[in-house]
């Protein structure tokens, strides 16, 4: 019999610490087959945040460093440039890319880095223990908005995709999700695009994805699923919002 | 004769049940006779003789625990 799914090369072969149903181990493992389709494991370096994923480094075999909450984007910077024939890609979540480091990535952005950036948005703080984080959706439940998030006090989500895609220097920025295997594939995809915008044209690239956090949403993994794709997606659309051409 | 042949790495399934809801063939299910070394009913084929090897449960599985292999 012929293998049709095996286990990527660049992902480690270790157990991980994410809950139960976590999509988080879904995205490292499309970057590990991104990778490997690319055979590049041998001059990458990813660059891990704070956060739930604040241990990525020990799930892949490829170089990493670790970076300040939010800063990813900063250190990723500075390993592009005194490195530029290494790729290099940031690992980061909601709190970390779109609160404490939201001038990090607005700035690399602006400055056109060379990065691959992977940011990966469950509407909530997970590691912290379920807290309102500036994705969070409006009348969302958190241990912080116990009655919901009111959008008077705390405003409304915020779509980083979009709101990067108005600058003039990235080269690729797209939203996927991970909660079917239609999306997986469409996410597969777009994260193999933004690691092929930096190997060849030299560009920012951002892919957001979708993720779920069944612990801190309290649902059982299978409901977060749904979950989702019911409420996530209507507000965060999944597309393409700059693509290479449109750049030039 | 099975189309396709998954292997299961019993412990390290966390029991999330995300391959459960991809399967066209619907024979994926948790084991609650088995209990692996995380403390987790780890999933399990119920008919391995239906499986087509379609390799979506893998694709699903956010612990690469499933590897699949077809004629």
């Amino acid at each position: 019999m012929k293998p049709v799914f095996t286990r990527p090369r660049s992902l480690a072969d270790v157990s991980t610490h994410y809950c139960p149903g976590c999509t988080h181990g879904i995205v490292h493992r499309l970057i590990a087959e991104a990778i490997d389709e690319l055979d590049i494991a041998e001059r990458t370096i990813g660059v891990a945040p704070v956060g739930c994923a604040v241990l990525a480094y020990n799930y892949f075999n490829v170089d990493f460093q670790e970076a300040a909450h939010g800063r990813a984007p900063a250190v990723a910077t500075g390993i592009k440039r005194a490195l530029p024939d290494r790729v290099v890609f940031t690992y980061q979540g909601d709190g970390d890319l779109a609160s404490i480091g939201t001038a990090e990535i607005v700035h690399a952005a602006n400055r056109g880095e060379a990065i691959t950036v992977i940011y990966v948005n469950n509407a909530i703080y997970g590691m912290t223990g379920g807290q309102m984080a500036p994705t969070t959706l409006a009348g969302q439940k958190t241990t912080t908005s116990p009655f919901g998030r009111d959008v008077e006090v705390c405003g409304y989500p915020i779509r980083m995709a979009e709101l990067l895609a108005t600058l003039v220097a990235p080269r690729y920025i797209a939203r996927v999700a991970v909660n079917s295997p239609a999306h997986i594939q469409q996410a597969k995809r777009a994260i193999k695009r933004a690691f092929e915008v930096q190997v060849n044209d030299h560009g920012f690239a951002l892919v957001e994805v979708l993720s779920t956090c069944p612990t801190n949403w309290g649902l059982p993994p299978k409901k977060a699923l749904a979950w989702l794709e019911e409420n996530m997606i209507p507000y965060y659309p999944l597309g393409e919002f700059k693509v290479p051409k449109e750049a030039e | 004769m099975a189309k396709g042949k998954v292997v299961i790495n019993e412990d390290r399934c966390k029991g999330c049940e995300l391959c459960t809801t991809v399967c066209p063939h619907k024979i994926l299910a948790l084991d609650p006779k088995k209990i692996n070394k995380l403390g987790y009913h780890p999933v399990t084929l119920t008919d391995p003789e239906e499986c087509i090897g379609c390799a979506l449960c893998a694709r699903m599985c956010p612990d690469c625990v499933i590897e699949v292999y077809r004629e």
